[in-house]
């Protein structure tokens, strides 16, 4: 028998909610399971059953042959199975090799065998092509090198199945190609890798097998050389889903024009000599490995960083130095790159967010009190027209799901009819049929005549819903090439800081 | 067996969870007063008696209740905006100082007067706190160790006074300031009581309060500034003027305390007038959870603790420090019990 692990009929309810409902699943040695499906689909439930975080109400979970224990971690880890969860379990002030060791060694042991274990976790290192430092402290890290010590944490205790729930969630693509790169060699070395995902185009790259999960049930299963990224789509949102597509129409004068901005954070320029201009019913797409900038990009024209030097013009108002409510005002909105840290306020209801950016507006308070039955009825409104699911306007906003709190972001910005547009990375995170709602929407706008400027890592969303595009290098932005000129050639010479007559590198 | 967050409180836990706090304080303390030799159950029923039993029982109660309320105030504005203002000792103490100095020869009708002498108060206490959070937001110096260190500043400072500038000349050498203007006194709620008319202020400060955090723009704002600073700022939340506000508030709240004692009760200032109001008020804002209404709740809760240790003490003959016990472990009882409120345990 060459399954080394099985779950058979797995079914988990909380509450009235059943997250996986007679779930079987098996992996085989030497391979790399795709688990797809969408937010909420019960992936991650399965997987910390799996892990002995969650006991099953029904099924079992096998591994090698044997039955393990419900509800138990350490059985699964001495069973050989090792998990690398999305948010990453890491002592940022210890070292890489402090962490590793964390919890392997017994408490009652007085010395600690660092030398033993560094050799051990360079020789584990070597092997499986991670390279790290074992004394540079994880809080120095990157986001792609704390995921490595995860990695390495989970082989140290001799895991031979890895999972990883959502591995690219916080990597930028290169990354995210070198990930996938790695655990191909450590199958080749016999470990088997099951990898949580909803993105198409990495189970399409990365997986022998999918396994499609919708609403708690395995909805079916295949070997990825036999399906197509169109079929796993359909099965995995349970309807066909197409993103929209953009159509050219007339685009008429600038409405946002930067001209020879600096930004500059805590000393460092982060932007630097900064044009563009973003024209009515025009999508202006900013590209670019992370890091490069964005974030700066993101916060200048949310109004969080004034420029050190050089304008922001919006419809022919100096508005760089204006800050988020003045900014509002004069007609931008703004999508912010982390909606549960900038978006919105967890702990608050839907009402409360919603109207949070213009509660000083006189549509939503008089002499200083908050005019709620207003406020409630707007949020209704926006509940109502932008689909957003499971919430009523007194629900805290942190009990929505990922799409449906950015559709609600979305709504609260588009609800002003806006001239301007900020949508930094408007998708990340979100499931398919999410992220066609959000493109549905910013195309409805543009076609309303808003100015939209867009920051995406994704090319395949910038290039779509792009109508000119510009690559953000070390805080310097190419010059803008038109969507149909940009292939994916140029685009990656761009953002490799290669652009006609000068090199930003 | 792991925490998993709770989808949403039920009111019933709100209520219940300070209830199993202050339940599970009393049971700890019963085995020191135990250890003392006295039955539990005798000692909590001659506390109960001494603060709940009689008429002038009561009235003491709630005259002990009033800066507390105050005080618990002054916390739970703060703490809902995540600044933490551990200085309400201090504030108490220059409101009442201030209130003392400028009471003794206003010379204004009572009318008039009493108002202003509690706006002096207030402003003392806000001018106060101002000055920790000023460094903070400049600076970011951690609040809770300068408002804390600013309490024994403050009452050094006033020692400093009631010994020299404002030392009352017929006091026969007591250290105690001069006293307010008898015209200033605050009517007694109660005749032949100590209860004056304070609490009535107290009461209206805490719906005061609660209306300006929950229906007011302002209240809103300071939620979210509190709950996630971030996405306030984002929203176009100025956090600086919004932590001044609170600072202001809280501050205020805080003097008004100080000016209330000195003019309902005390008539003038010691170093020794206050036993801990606004220490009490950072408990009182906790098991109340920051809830201005359930200020009023707690503050009445451990003024009952205070009033009848006393009285317990002198019939059984256990310390009443053991009050100070009660108060210690029902903010840490309540600390547990509000993690519950928000999380549930599974296995």
């Amino acid at each position: 028998m060459s399954d080394v692990l099985s779950l058979c009929r797995i079914t988990k309810r909380f509450g009235p909610l059943i997250a996986n409902d007679d779930v079987s699943l098996s992996l085989r040695r030497g391979e790399i399971l795709a688990l797809l499906g969408e937010n909420g689909a019960g992936k991650t439930t399965l997987m910390n059953i799996l892990f002995g975080h969650y006991a099953a109400d029904e099924g079992e979970v096998r591994v090698f042959g044997e039955a393990l224990p419900p509800g138990k971690p350490r059985a699964a880890i001495e069973a050989g199975v090792g998990m690398v969860h999305q948010h990453f379990t890491l002592a940022g002030n210890l070292s890489v090799l402090d962490n590793v060791m964390l919890g392997s060694e017994p408490l009652t042991q007085l010395r600690s065998a660092r030398a033993t274990a560094r050799a051990r976790l360079m020789e584990i290192s070597e092997r499986f092509g991670l390279p790290v430092d074992p004394e540079s402290k994880v809080a120095r890290l990157s986001v792609g090198e704390r995921q490595r010590v995860e990695i390495l944490k989970a082989l140290y205790r001799d895991a031979r199945i890895l999972i990883l729930d959502e591995p690219t969630a916080v990597l930028a693509r290169p990354e995210a190609q070198r990930l996938f790169q790695t655990l191909r060699g450590m199958t080749e070395n016999g470990l088997s890798v099951i990898f949580i995902s909803h993105k198409l185009h990495e189970v399409m790259a990365a997986s022998d097998r999918v396994s499609v999960l919708r609403g708690g049930r395995m909805v079916a299963e295949r070997k990825t050389a036999e399906t197509t990224p169109a079929e796993l789509a359909e099965l995995m949102v349970g309807r066909k889903v197409e993103r929209p597509v953009r159509h050219d129409h007339d685009i008429g004068a600038p409405v946002l024009v930067a001209t020879g901005v600096h930004v500059l954070e805590e000393g460092e320029t982060r932007l630097n000599d900064v044009s563009f201009q973003v024209r009515a019913g025009e999508i202006l797409g900013i590209v670019g490995v992370s890091g490069n900038g964005q974030g700066a990009l993101g916060a200048l024209l949310s109004g969080l960083a004034p420029p050190a030097s050089g304008s922001l013009i919006l419809d022919g108002r100096d508005v760089g130095h204006l800050g988020p409510r003045g900014l509002i005002r004069a007609g931008a909105a703004r999508v912010p790159e982390d909606r549960h840290a900038e978006g919105a306020v967890g702990e608050m209801t839907v009402w409360e967010n919603a109207t949070l950016e213009r509660l000083r507006s006189p549509a939503f308070s008089t002499a200083g009190f908050v005019r709620r039955s207003a406020a409630r009825a707007f949020a209704t409104e926006l509940i109502r027209r932008f689909d957003v699911r499971g919430a009523t306007s007194e629900t805290r906003i942190r009990l929505l799901s990922g799409g449906n709190m950015q559709k609600l972001i979305l709504g609260r910005c588009l609800s002003i009819g806006p001239r301007f547009i900020l949508a930094n990375q408007p998708t990340r995170g979100l499931d398919e049929g999410a992220i066609a709602t959000v493109h549905e929407e910013l195309l409805a706008a543009r076609a309303e005549g808003a100015a939209i400027l867009l920051i995406s890592e994704e090319l395949e969303e910038a290039v779509n819903l792009s109508d000119r595009i510009q690559a953000i290098v070390k805080g310097r932005l190419s010059q803008p090439v038109a969507a149909g000129e940009a292939d994916a050639r140029r685009l990656g010479l761009m953002m490799a800081g290669v652009w006609e007559g000068e090199n930003a590198a | 067996m792991r925490l998993e967050r709770r989808a949403d409180m039920s009111l019933a836990l709100v209520v219940a969870a300070p209830l199993a706090a202050v339940l599970a304080a009393l049971v700890l303390a019963a085995g020191l007063i135990a250890a003392a030799g006295v039955n539990p159950l005798t000692a909590y029923g001659e506390m109960l008696r001494g603060a709940l039993g009689s008429r002038l029982a009561v009235t003491e109660m709630l005259t002990r209740a009033t800066p507390l309320i105050l005080t618990g105030l002054a916390a739970a504005v703060a703490f809902r905006a995540r600044l933490w203002n551990i200085g309400g000792e201090g504030q108490f103490y220059l409101g009442a100082l201030v209130t003392a100095w400028i009471g003794h020869s206003l010379g204004v009708p009572a009318l008039i007067g009493i108002p202003v002498l509690m706006a002096c108060g207030m402003a003392a206490g806000a001018l106060l706190l101002s000055g920790p959070t000023i460094l903070r937001l400049r600076f970011g110096v951690d609040e809770v160790v300068t408002t804390l260190l600013l309490n024994f500043i403050v009452i050094l400072f006033v020692g400093l006074m009631i010994e020299g500038p404002l030392k009352d000349p017929l006091a026969f050498g007591w250290p105690q300031s001069v006293p307010v203007d008898s015209a200033y006194r605050l009517p007694d709620l109660v005749a032949r009581t100590r209860l004056h008319v304070g609490l009535l202020i107290a009461l209206a400060a805490a719906a005061l309060v609660w209306l300006i955090l929950a229906r007011t723009v302002f209240g809103v704002e300071t939620r979210a500034a509190g709950l996630n600073a971030r996405a306030a700022a984002f929203a176009g939340i100025s956090l600086p003027r919004t932590l001044m506000g609170v600072a202001l508030l809280s501050g205020a709240l805080a003097g008004l305390a100080g000016a209330v004692e000195v003019m309902g009760v005390t008539g003038s200032v010691t170093t020794t007038m206050s036993p801990g109001f606004g220490y009490a008020g950072i408990v009182v804002a906790m098991l109340a959870a920051l809830n201005p209404v359930g200020v009023v709740c707690a503050a009445l809760f451990v003024a009952t603790v205070f009033v009848g240790a006393d009285a317990m003490s002198r019939a059984t003959g256990v310390p009443s420090f053991i009050a100070d016990v009660i108060v210690a472990l029902s903010l840490l009882t309540m600390l547990v019990a509000l993690l519950f409120t928000s999380y549930r345990i599974r296995r």
